[in-house]
């Protein structure tokens, strides 16, 4: 009975709240021993169970009192991202142990002040820099799916992987994840689950740490498009502690699901057809086109014609953003500082306070960011792919003229690949997982991905769905009619 | 443009990250595969393009300059590797 709880979606949550068939301390309980028996999968590296039970009494409180709020008693976990005020908060990197920040992010403020139950913090890549969560100080998150009956320890993906694992494996309700290149949609593909970026601006960035402040997006991860509708409405809104978040009233996402997408206009971008995509996505794409088809919609081809420069563009941008940001863990103000030998100075002290504190992903991004920002070097990388970006977003801008109210492509290459197999790749290889997803955060436009099918092993693919700015409701409709036709309702199998 | 072992030594001063001279191959192969990479951008034609400097078409907010906030000193501090007399405390830095 008790696991049954943890399966919940968060609407299913909030209407037995409501009637009073559970309670949120009953929901939390669940949750917090579903947690103690799921250490295998890497996912929660914090576990704060005396904060979720007084959260939840309290909650219980609000529920009897008559509380509206959706997320009222509502278990969640947290990227460790996300500064969280007295618990340890490190980017998933040596380089912040034993940081414990004095203040809460706006976006868990906002989770809180909800109603929502803090059941921890999630594992992820090491300042969201990987795409598979091998990169993170706390060791590595499995996937709770698995091919068939093959015990090879799967990627939940990256950098959102421990969020994405504990949703799959229905340890918490929901999770925050971010994403700067695909970091929340390419785990919800891995694993199954749907995972939203909403547009660059909707949530503050207050409190989060920065990996590129100019692609950095907050956003839900959860079992169901009419949850993430739920969760978002929550963590937007403007916050004058971030300068770039949008003073723009929040809609109620929720109520735009309507299920009816007759006379919409989705474009399908023939530069994400790739050489070498593996057959099952390719159907899963046409598949995705034939069920909006179905339901109403108008399905047009489109051309994105710079598609194939935002990857490159995105690895100068987001590297140079990141040595920018990341100058700031230098061993005085938080987290570690290298033991020093007799006579070392402050310089010293940086170089090897950040050499052992950055693990080699972060090192790598940080060298290289500083290369194309260095003298002689700035305008040939850094100003020309500033000048890439500006085509990528009108190549949307033209498809939205033109009519386009969304944009259907896969959401991650492949199906999730098995931990350490990338091993020997060079880094660009690892980088190709974010082809569909990198797009999005460089014009700062909404993304959703959603689980439409399984591929020949038994694991989970994910379509993505690309907005106009601003619609995540209409966005989040049309992902609701994906996730109506494509009945996804596979879980994985216990093995933790 | 090739990166030899010179340019990542002086890279990895100016990203103050230590590296040892026995990693110094390996990293400028690193870094040639990645700007090998990013070189694709050279076939952009960006000729009369303005550099994208925000995404959103958005006026970044103003404040009056007043101080709003403030007076936690300790607070700070509290996760400072080395405090002493309400200050960061730092190996000399002038001698």
């Amino acid at each position: 009975m008790m696991s049954e709880l943890t399966k919940f979606t968060i609407a299913e949550a909030r209407d037995k709240l409501r009637a009073g068939d559970v309670t949120s301390t009953e929901l939390t309980q669940a949750c917090l021993s579903e947690i103690d028996r799921a250490d295998a999968l890497g996912a929660f590296v914090h576990k704060t169970p005396e904060i979720a039970l007084q959260q939840a009494a309290a909650a219980d409180a609000r529920i009897q009192g008559g509380a509206e709020n959706p997320m009222c008693g509502v278990p969640i976990g947290i990227k460790d991202l996300f500064c969280t005020q007295g618990v340890p908060s490190q980017a998933a990197s040596r380089i912040l142990e034993g940081f414990k920040p004095e203040y809460e992010s706006t976006v868990t403020t906002q989770l809180w002040q909800a109603g929502a139950i803090m059941l921890g913090k999630l594992n992820m890549d090491e300042f969201a820099m990987g795409s598979s969560n091998e990169t993170s100080c706390y060791g590595n998150v499995v996937n709770p799916w698995r091919r068939g009956n093959d015990e090879t320890q799967l990627t939940p993906g990256g950098s959102s992987g421990g969020s994405a694992s504990a949703v799959a494996a229905d340890l918490c309700l929901a999770a925050t994840g971010t994403d700067t290149g695909g970091s929340i949609r390419q785990p919800a593909a891995f694993t199954g689950i749907t995972g939203l970026k909403p547009t660059y601006g909707r949530c503050s960035r207050w409190g989060i740490v920065a990996f590129a402040s100019s692609l950095d997006q907050a956003g839900p991860m959860t079992k169901t498009v009419r949850d993430a509708a739920i969760m978002l409405r929550a963590m937007a809104g403007h916050d004058p502690k971030d300068s770039t978040s949008a003073d723009l009233p929040v809609p109620d996402f929720e109520a735009a699901i309507t299920g009816d997408i007759r006379g919409r206009t989705i474009g399908i971008p023939k530069e994400y057809r790739m050489e070498g995509m593996p057959a099952e996505i390719e159907k899963l794409w046409s598949d995705g086109a034939d069920m909006l088809r179905d339901a109403g919609a108008k399905i047009v081809d489109i051309s994105l014609p710079h598609t194939k420069y935002a990857l490159p563009a995105y690895y100068v941008i987001a590297p140079a953003e990141a040595s920018s940001n990341l100058a700031r863990y230098d061993g005085v103000r938080f987290g570690r500082r290298a033991k020093l030998a007799e006579g070392d100075g402050i310089t010293e002290m940086y170089e090897k306070t950040r050499a052992e504190g950055f693990g080699a992903e972060v090192q790598r991004r940080v060298m290289i960011g500083t290369y194309v920002l260095s003298a002689g070097f700035y305008d040939a990388y850094y100003n020309r792919a500033r000048k890439v970006r500006t085509l990528i977003k009108r190549d949307f801008e033209d498809a939205f003229d033109d009519g386009v109210d969304a944009i259907l492509t896969p959401a991650t290459p492949s199906a999730a690949f098995g931990l350490g197999e990338m091993a020997d790749a060079d880094p660009v290889q690892m980088y190709l997982n974010d082809v569909f997803t990198v797009t999005v955060n460089l014009a700062g436009l909404p993304g959703i991905s959603v689980p439409a099918g399984l591929d020949g092993q038994g694991l989970p693919l994910g379509l993505q769905l690309i907005g106009r700015p601003w619609e995540e409701g209409d966005l989040l409709n049309i992902a609701q009619t994906v996730e109506n036709a494509a009945g996804f309702v596979a879980k994985p199998s216990r093995w933790w | 443009m090739s990166i030899d072992e010179s340019t990542a030594r002086r890279v990895a001063q100016l990203a103050r990250i230590k590296v040892e001279d026995p990693a110094l191959p390996a990293l400028a192969g690193e870094f040639n595969a990645i700007l090998g990479f990013i070189e694709q951008l050279n076939e952009v034609d960006v000729e009369g393009v303005e550099p994208m400097t925000s995404v959103t078409p958005m006026r970044l907010k103003r404040r009056a300059d007043v101080v709003t906030d403030g007076g936690y000193q300790d607070k700070v501090l509290s996760n400072a590797p080395d405090a002493r007399e309400g200050f960061f405390a730092v190996p000399k830095v002038v001698e």
